[in-house]
């Protein structure tokens, strides 16, 4: 048994990790909102599916213009996630105005309640138009891209590994959203607003004392967040092909639960909080039936990963790179 | 013209009067100190004239400029800064980033082009850092940089706060009990560190302070604050010798009669 799991790990270790970066990605924008406004957005997984709707709208635009096989398809990607981050990146500015700053003052519970709303009308309002555009159909089906394989002998390597394979799409995904999250962690340690954003994270009063205007850097935290969640969903769907207005909830919450893992609002560990998610889902998809002796079958993936986050938290309640917090008496 | 003139400023907090009345006028390039038993109103002062929040009645005017309905953060453009009573520090930034907040509206670059541009924008942040370096070298603070501010010692972090306020280029510096905790010694160079500051900076310094060595060596203008009004003003001598300022500290029995 554990030579069969031992044979596959590496499979495992690939689709583990590319899905942990799109895991992660979406996991920085919960984070980020919640560093910030101590606001879980539950309506981030939404802008994550807004985003994959309109950068298959796009990448389909481009397949009727004829486009899809004379220029680089990497660039095309490139392009429709570059629109796609603007547009989603504008939408959660829209949000933070309209369903969240007029309730900054009330209890968060209530904000809570109205992201849940946003969510609601998201869904919906992707589902509407894309049935209205797609012959009522609310699922949509993108162009295939990357249609090669790369395959990594590994037998040949050591005897007890099996050969790995996966699409080209694996890699772009796999590069695209690192480079992504270094272009944060860049922006957020070393530039003039990545710094307004942690001084407002910490300590809002106090930023706007030092001249900070907090309202412009709580937009911009949002436009960054959504921006990176609608790219990825440009990459999921790239990735996956067919996608549905209810995509965002389950990718949602497991990206939210990356960040908890990670320690919310932490940058970092939302990444590496991703990462494991991403992996251990993988893990539990290739071995738990072989595991269990057929008991439970891969569809309870989601469970395992859940049980390691509760796991987790019961020995480090502030996550895994989250700073305890030491009350002073 | 006076640098700072308030007109006859109230505020109430539901009902209690925590300010009334108080009118007064700070001259340019002066220390000026505000002081007061605790809860005179001292600090509400400093608090609407930097715009935590607004005043019930009356006007705020710096040169001769309105700051009523100003946001903290467009008050602090306009160029009032401060530091705070209880430490307010981003505890868990480097001592080093702490400044670099304060130099944020130095910089030029706006939301637009920090989103698009990257690389475009280090040249305008190596001048910041500049910048903020100078000004930990002046209070002190080089050799901790990179450690967190939240570890500094006390009088450190107090001399953080200055260097912080100071790099939003203020043309008024508020420093609300800035030798609070600190030892005889610290007090002392924090007594020369202010008098620096006002010559090298050509500032107009206000300070709330409870040390009577530090406000008598240092202020030019001194104003006397109890229950929210304005009970005298003047030189250290004359304030040291009014009756109405001993019986505010000391109570009525210790005016002779």
């Amino acid at each position: 048994m554990l030579e069969n799991i031992l044979r596959t790990l590496p499979q495992v270790l690939f689709d583990g990790i590319t899905l942990g970066t799109v895991y992660a990605v979406i996991a920085l924008g919960y984070t980020m909102v919640y560093g910030i406004l101590k606001l879980i957005n539950f309506a981030h997984g939404e802008i994550f599916m807004t985003g994959a709707f309109i950068g298959t709208a796009i990448l389909l635009a481009f397949s009727s213009l004829g486009w899809i096989g004379t220029l680089p398809i990497i660039i095309l990607v490139l392009v429709a996630m570059f629109l796609t981050a603007g547009v989603t990146g504008a939408i959660g500015v829209g949000i933070e105005r309209i369903a969240y700053r007029p309730l900054r003052k009330a209890p968060k519970l209530i904000a809570l309640i109205s992201a849940i709303g946003i969510s609601f009308l998201l869904q919906d309002l992707v589902r509407f138009t894309t049935e209205f555009a797609n012959d009522g159909n609310f699922y949509l089906i993108g162009p295939e891209l990357f249609k090669s394989n790369i395959n990594v002998p590994l037998s040949k390597m050591a005897s007890f590994l099996s050969d790995a394979s996966f699409k080209t799409s694996f890699l772009f995904v796999l590069v695209t959203a690192v480079a992504l999250m270094i272009i944060l962690d860049v922006f957020v340690n070393k530039t003039k607003w990545g710094m307004a954003m942690r001084a407002v994270a910490q300590d809002r009063d106090t930023a706007a004392l030092m001249g900070v205007n907090v309202n412009k850097t709580i937009s911009l935290t949002f436009f960054i967040g959504s921006a990176l969640g609608g790219a990825t969903g440009v990459l999921f769907a790239v990735q996956y092909g067919t996608i549905d207005p209810y995509i965002g909830f389950i990718l949602g919450l497991k990206a939210f639960t990356a960040a908890v893992l990670g320690g919310i609002g932490n940058i970092r560990g939302a990444v590496l909080g991703g990462l494991i998610i991403g992996v251990v889902e993988m893990f539990a998809a290739a071995n738990l039936s072989t595991l269990t002796n057929h008991v439970i079958g891969a569809e309870y993936k989601d469970v395992f990963a859940f049980i390691i986050l509760i796991l987790v938290l019961l020995f480090k309640p502030e996550g895994l790179l989250g700073k305890a917090l030491h009350e002073k008496v | 013209m006076p640098m700072l003139q308030i007109k006859d400023l109230g505020k109430n907090f539901a009902g209690i009067q925590a300010l009334k009345d108080v009118s007064l006028s700070v001259e340019p390039n002066s220390i000026t100190a505000f002081i007061g038993p605790n809860g005179a109103g001292k600090t509400t002062l400093f608090n609407m004239i930097t715009g935590v929040y607004p005043p019930s009645t009356g006007e705020i005017l710096l040169e001769g400029k309105s700051l009523l309905g100003c946001k903290p953060d467009e008050i602090s453009r306009r160029g009032i800064a401060r530091t705070f009573q209880n430490i307010r520090l981003f505890s868990k930034m480097t001592v080093f980033e702490n400044v670099l907040v304060g130099c944020h509206n130095q910089l030029k670059t706006n939301v637009l082009t920090a989103v698009l541009g990257l690389p475009f924008t280090k040249k305008e942040e190596n001048i910041a850092e500049k910048e903020a370096y100078k000004l930990l070298q002046f209070v002190g603070l080089a050799e901790s940089l990179n450690e967190e501010a939240g570890n500094l010692s006390y009088g450190n972090q107090r001399k953080l706060e200055i260097a912080r306020a100071l790099a939003t280029k203020p043309r008024i510096l508020l420093l609300d009990e800035p030798a609070a905790g600190m030892n005889p010694r610290e007090t002392r160079e924090l007594t020369d560190l202010i008098l620096k500051i006002r010559d090298e900076f050509k500032l107009t310094l206000i300070l709330i302070e409870h040390d009577m060595k530090l406000v008598m060596k240092l202020s030019e203008h001194i104003i006397v604050l109890d229950h929210g009004e304005k009970i005298a003003e003047g030189n250290s001598h004359d304030i040291q010798n009014n009756p109405k300022v001993i019986e505010a500290y000391l109570g009525t029995g210790a005016v002779a009669k």
